[in-house]
């Protein structure tokens, strides 16, 4: 590397870049200049793959050779609805291998919607001495086995987090394989596991684990044994209870409120299934301090929801299920002024009539009393442009907007016109809106819009809108910062995807499902845009078996360095120059 | 197509994608968290009304249609379905594809532009309309509403029909022949499935798939979609109900599923709650949604292992001795 007397010497470049933590940032300071990029890829140690397809563990490792924390994501968002099929891909074991060989001072692996076996997990337990953070994200594909080896070798591990994953509960043992001299645990979430655990396992690693800040346990461990757990983790900082609900006795409800009282420290709560609503009054002692609150499995009516709600007045983040309705959210938005997260779930979403008194106004009054509300999820059954336009003008901090109305295709419920307008005043008037998620009845104009004013948006999720091409056309041309696109039951086509083909390359991703795009487009455009992995999936075979012109049941199109990927399954086809040989 | 022109961001088609023609721009676009904006500027293309799809053929590369064995499909337009919707407010129904396209056996089939009117037929023909992955809730949250709510029927067929498998074989039978409307009414209001997910293996395949019971409400159709979905393998898999003869009879000839003549290496089972593993068919329906865990298609070599096969053979001679 040459040195002018003008460059600073590497080790000062390379402390310099120690402080410069963001991707993005890195990215910069990488293409400055050859020498900077020589040292930064030295001494880069995290890394961010978005799309675990657009690049290869062979390129990974020969760019960044000295990697301690690598976060991988797999399937596609619309995974989470079932619209992948199972064997898509997203498989772990590769990079795993790849990294077992050259990373040995690995520490933190964090994967999300991969599929993980349990082989991948005992290559990690038994490759990686300093080995720190799992987190599998909604994963699947691995079993308690899995998880046995990862506690019997994995000496130095801070945290385990399975948030989400389907894992093939074999026996609640495994625990029991952490030795008893392990004590380094900060964080553990087992709260989808099917199976009870082995509890008196539980209680010992709990208690001689004095950094423990995180607890999320699962539905099977009971009611009456989180008072033992809690006394012996008073330092708890988030705790997820199993199943909250138990023989009503009053030594139980007692038990458990003085053990919530010695947990000082505690700020998040999650958990709460099947929940008795008398014992619900046991978490008032640490309402006042907790800044996260996750009630969105606990199926218990308003009043004992409002009662709860309105003592946590340091609430920032709130899930909960659609029972809190209209009159529950006013009182939030009273109560809780820092609220900056709020995501309401249904309780009924396959029923035909509404079950709660929950509509647009709830979101309407939140909107309203919380200044700081810039993240929404919102399910409900009605909504009106009016009420969009409120929400708009009262929250122009808004930064994350995911609303669904049950009914695909619901107009606006006063005027029965669609809600393009009102979708319309959110991008225009939240100007750092990043994610967005349509719903109800929707036009091309509404997609105008969002090509107008959604400059920053990054994330757009559409189902069931759209009257043509053009609507998906506003929306690749004109939303600069798009990087996540997925489109289902939409009349889009081919004219805008292949119009603004050039575009799909500076975004990670886009998926169409049920729309309109046909096989012949899908094929001129993986031919055209050698970057792009254009996959096709059909499941009920060789899509060249039909017309050209027939449209594609599914399409994923995504920017790659690494090429095609060789390990699609029967089902899907990749449209690149030799798609036709493959076909055949 | 007229009027477009689509432009690559840098270099010619034959640019490789390989690793060692990369620049460190592509592996850090690849890898940022945040993407650079700047799309590249490509021609407006006329999107007016007056522009017709035109298809052109597949540029360099041949295009070699095979002309399968399988099914010549016949292509259903809006004609075919009178009270239907028009097609710009379109059925938004997109059942499991497996399901939908299990029709293409019996020369219908989707097709562009009335896609969702013919999986509307195809699902409405199974009962109410139903679509996948809507409401947009994730797996565990979907499964946490169904364990929450036993007394409320999982699925939630109209009131017009009765509960019995049997009978709702009879109803689609109807349905199927006559091309009812009245399923396809779109103003009618639609009822959400809710999902219900299970594994299915089949022995000697590596992968597994994922079969969504929720869309379905009898025997005959779930062994119609497993047929459809493991079809790369040739062998047909036997499949006999309690009333398994019956099926074969009522549901008009063209629905005959492979499953159902008893000639076949493989067996369906499923595992009930308590972890033991059944024929699929012995029980009603709605006793076997309630208790089934996953399925898989089992080797009849290995279902004899089971002693679930000495049942089969039962069945076998029962239907053979029945007149039809």
């Amino acid at each position: 590397m040459k040195k002018t007397a003008y460059s600073f010497p590497e080790e000062v470049l390379e402390h310099v870049f120690s402080f410069i933590v963001s991707d993005k940032d890195r990215s910069s300071i990488s293409l400055v200049c050859k020498s900077w990029y020589e040292i930064e890829r030295w001494c880069r140690r995290k890394v961010f793959v978005g799309n675990c397809y657009a690049v290869s563990p062979p390129i990974l490792i020969k760019r960044f050779p000295e990697l301690r924390s690598v976060t991988l994501k797999g399937k596609p968002h619309f995974a989470d609805f079932n619209l992948v099929p199972e064997g898509w891909g997203g498989f772990a074991c590769p990079w795993i291998r790849a990294m077992a060989g050259a990373y040995p001072w690995l520490e933190e692996i964090r994967l999300k919607r991969m599929v993980v076996s349990d082989e991948s997990l005992e290559i990690i337990a038994k490759s990686f001495k300093n080995f720190k953070v799992l987190v599998l994200s909604s994963c699947e594909g691995f079993t308690t086995e899995g998880l046995a080896a990862i506690a019997a070798n994995c000496r130095n591990l801070r945290e385990l987090d399975l948030r989400e994953s389907e894992v093939e509960d074999l026996s609640g043992r495994w625990l029991s394989d952490f030795p008893d001299s392990y004590t380094s645990l900060e964080s553990l979430n087992i709260s989808c596991l099917g199976n009870e655990v082995n509890l008196l396992a539980l209680e010992r690693l709990v208690s001689r684990c004095p950094n423990l800040k995180t607890l999320r346990l699962n539905r099977a461990v009971p009611l009456d044994r989180l008072p033992n757990l809690l006394r012996g983790a008073p330092q708890l900082a988030e705790l997820g209870t199993g199943a909250y609900t138990s023989e009503m006795r009053p030594d139980v409800f007692s038990n458990l409120a003085e053990a919530f009282a010695g947990c000082k420290q505690l700020k998040a709560l999650s958990g709460f299934w099947d929940v008795l609503p008398s014992y619900l009054p046991a978490v008032y002692p640490v309402c006042s301090q907790l800044t996260s609150l996750n009630l969105s499995y606990a199926t218990v009516q308003s009043p004992d929801l409002i009662k709860l709600v309105s003592l946590c007045e340091k609430l920032q983040k709130l899930w909960v299920l659609d029972y809190i309705e209209d009159d529950g959210l006013e009182i939030l938005a009273a109560s809780c002024k820092d609220l900056r997260e709020l995501r309401v779930f249904p309780s009924d979403p396959f029923g035909l009539e509404p079950n709660v008194a929950l509509t647009e106004q709830g979101l309407v009054s939140v909107s309203e009393g919380c200044p700081k509300l810039q993240s929404v999820l919102y399910f409900c059954r009605q909504m009106s442009n009016a009420a969009l336009n409120t929400i708009a003008r009262n929250r122009p901090n808004m930064t994350r907007f995911r609303l669904c109305i049950i009914e695909p295709r619901s107009p606006d419920y006063l005027t029965l016109q669609p809600l393009d307008d009102g979708f319309g005043a959110i991008v225009e008037h939240c100007k750092d809106l990043r994610r967005l998620s349509l719903s109800g009845l929707l036009t091309d104009r509404v997609f105008e819009y969002i090509g107008t004013y959604g400059k920053k948006l990054e994330m757009l999720s559409v189902a069931f809108a759209g009257d043509s091409d053009l609507g998906l056309h506003h929306v690749l041309s004109g939303c600069d910062n798009l990087r996540k696109l997925e489109i289902r039951d939409c009349p889009f086509g081919d004219k805008a995807l292949l119009a603004n083909a050039a575009k799909l390359e500076t975004m990670r991703s886009l998926w169409m499902s049920s729309c309109s795009v046909s096989f012949g487009a899908c094929k001129v455009l993986g031919q055209k845009m050698p970057r792009l992995n254009v996959e096709v999936m059909d499941e009920s075979g060789p899509p060249d078996s039909r017309p050209e012109s027939s449209p594609v049941e599914k399409l994923y199109v995504y920017r790659t360095v690494a090429g095609p990927r060789l390990d699609m399954p029967g089902f899907v086809w990749t449209m690149d120059d030799d798609s036709a040989l493959r076909i055949s | 197509m007229q009027g477009v022109t689509i432009i690559p961001t840098s270099g010619g088609g034959g640019e490789s994608t390989m690793s060692s023609t990369l620049s460190k721009e592509d592996t850090n676009l690849v890898l940022s968290s945040e993407d650079s904006s700047c799309p590249e500027d490509s021609e407006l293309l006329e999107l007016g009304l007056g522009l017709g799809l035109s298809h052109k053929p597949a540029p360099k590369s041949h295009t070699h249609h095979h002309h399968h064995n399988h099914h010549h499909a016949r292509i259903l337009t809006a004609k075919d379905f009178p009270s239907s919707a028009s097609a710009s407010s379109s059925s938004s129904s997109s059942s499991s594809p497996a399901s939908s396209l299990s029709r293409a056996n019996n020369n219908t089939t989707i097709t562009s532009g009335t896609k969702r009117t013919a999986d509307s037929v195809a699902a409405a023909a199974n009962g109410p309309s139903q679509v996948v992955g809507w409401p947009p809730l994730g797996i565990h949250r979907a499964k946490s509403i169904n364990s929450k709510s036993p007394a409320t029927e999982v699925f939630n067929l109209s009131s017009g029909k009765s509960k019995s498998g049997k009978t709702d074989v009879l109803r689609k039978s109807a349905d199927k022949t006559d091309g009812n409307n009245d399923n396809i009414d779109t103003n009618e209001k639609r009822n959400i499935r809710s999902s219900l997910f299970v594994k299915v293996n089949m022995d000697g395949i590596a992968i597994g798939r994922k079969v969504d019971l929720g869309v379905h409400t009898s025997y005959e159709t779930l062994a119609q979609t497993l047929e459809d979905m493991f079809r790369e393998s040739t062998a047909a898999i036997t499949f006999n109900g309690s009333n398994g003869e019956d099926y074969g009879i009522l549901v008009g000839g063209d629905q005959h599923s492979k499953y159902l003549d008893g000639s076949s290496k493989f067996v369906l089972t499923y595992e009930d709650k308590d972890g033991d593993w059944m024929l699929v068919g012995d029980v009603p329906w709605e006793m076997f949604i309630n208790s089934v865990r996953r399925l898989r298609i089992m080797r009849t070599s290995e279902a004899n292992g089971n002693g679930l096969a000495p049942i089969l053979e039962e069945k076998n001679c029962r239907q053979k001795s029945k007149p039809i």
